[in-house]
């Protein structure tokens, strides 16, 4: 209780000290929930979680809703969405590729909603915590593992031996193969907690100084802080895009071993 | 760091399945096959159109051919009437020509024959005063009667010379 207190003094900058940037990062419990065991609750993560998948499903299925031969904003916006996911389908993976494209779609969606829902002020950034995105990237992991397998058998171990290599670099190359295939899960997921976690921060602290510097000083970090907003909107776009992106190329390993 | 709080996993992870899971099922069974279903209805109107638009322009080649023909062809008959009136008109002149010609002919020779019947009128006339001035000038000069065979001889014969 006085951790708490003093952690919301912090937050408010009240102490005397520099407000905690890593505070909007914390996990709050709304509804107490226990299923066998296991804690279920409903926190501000689950909030936003739930806030990304209503929007996306909303727009995407009110703005189809006049199902126009001339689409208007939306059905235009929607129709872009389908149409940018299918071709990213279509180049990365192939025919084959159709199958994993609603898939593809969502996380994407999913993906880009909770990042954007993150640069919007006292919201929840849900990708920026590693379990999220780790859990996100295993399941791409193991799901990309078990098509490769389903579709070549033991044959797609082939896949970590490359061609036209002596043979006294093979061990070494099928190790270092091993490893970079193993390595996919943390790469994937690192990358996109990292970038919006430090973006976040990195918006935290200068908010912080336009506050600190006061009406006389504040004005260089404010600066700062419009065109990093502007940054930040593009990371946020741009990580959804290679978070789907690269699962497009793990399948295409798995469905075509090169 | 919050992020590596392991109380807060677990709920974080179940959310997570239950949210990803739901939005899934919505895009895969309702969003999804709607949006494909509007644009695959758009390529196929867009594919049907054109083709119509191929088929009108066909059909529109197809009436300008026979447009072409039909003019052609009349622009021939209008010709050929043309010429046909031309000849016969041309025919009907001549015969018409040839019989006034005839005509003139007639007229002419018949003319002629008059002027000669008037002429062999005149000139038995001609002899005749011929005679009977010749035979009242003799009488009057020589006094003596002659036959009026014999001046009549004479005149025949003086008028021949």
């Amino acid at each position: 209780m006085a951790n708490e207190v003093a952690a919301d003094a912090n937050e408010h900058g009240s102490g005397g000290g520099m407000p905690d940037p890593m505070h909007q990062f914390e996990i709050k419990r709304q509804v107490e929930l226990d299923v066998f065991g296991i804690d279920a609750s409903f926190t501000n993560s689950s909030l936003f979680m739930v806030i990304a998948a209503i929007l996306i499903s909303s727009f995407l299925i009110f703005s189809m809703r006049g199902r126009a031969l001339v689409p208007g904003r939306m059905q235009s916006l929607a129709e872009l969405s389908y149409e940018f996911i299918a071709s990213m389908v279509r180049d990365n993976v192939g025919a084959a590729g159709q199958r994993y494209f609603p898939f593809i779609f969502t996380l994407f969606m999913f993906v880009l909603f909770c990042n954007m829902l993150g640069m919007v002020p006292y919201t929840f950034t849900v990708t920026s915590h590693i379990i999220v995105t780790f859990a996100l990237a295993s399941f791409i992991f193991l799901a990309v593992t078990v098509i490769a397998f389903a579709r070549h058998g033991a044959g797609f171990l082939q896949y970590f031996v490359p061609k036209g290599v002596p043979a006294l670099l093979l061990p070494l190359l099928v190790v270092i193969e091993l490893i970079s295939y193993l390595t996919r899960p943390i790469s994937l997921s690192v990358r996109l907690f990292a970038n919006m976690m430090a973006g976040h921060t990195m918006l935290k602290v200068f908010g912080s100084f336009v506050v600190g510097l006061g009406v006389l000083g504040g004005w260089a970090p404010l600066a700062f802080m419009v065109a990093f907003t502007g940054l930040e909107i593009l990371v946020a776009f741009l990580q959804a895009y290679v978070f789907a992106i690269l699962t497009c190329i793990y399948l295409h390993d798995a469905l075509h071993m090169h | 760091m919050p992020q590596l709080e392991i109380a807060d996993f677990a709920p974080q992870l179940i959310w997570l399945a239950i949210t990803f899971g739901s939005l899934y099922l919505v895009m895969a069974r309702i969003a999804l096959p709607r949006i494909g279903m509007v644009i695959e209805e758009r390529r196929d109107r867009i594919a049907s159109d054109l083709d119509q638009a191929e088929q009108l322009k066909q059909k529109t080649e197809e009436a300008i051919a026979t447009y072409e023909q039909a003019l052609a062809e009349s622009r021939a008959k209008a010709h050929a009437i043309a010429q046909e009136t031309r000849e016969k008109i041309s025919t009907e002149l001549e015969a018409e020509r040839m019989k006034l010609d005839r005509k003139l002919l007639d007229q002419t020779e018949a003319a002629e024959a008059r002027i000669d019947a008037a002429k062999d009128d005149a000139l038995s006339q001609i002899k005749d005063v011929a005679a009977t001035t010749t035979e009242a000038i003799v009488t009057s000069l020589i006094g003596g009667k002659l036959t009026k065979r014999d001046v009549s001889a004479a005149v025949t014969k003086a008028l021949s010379e």
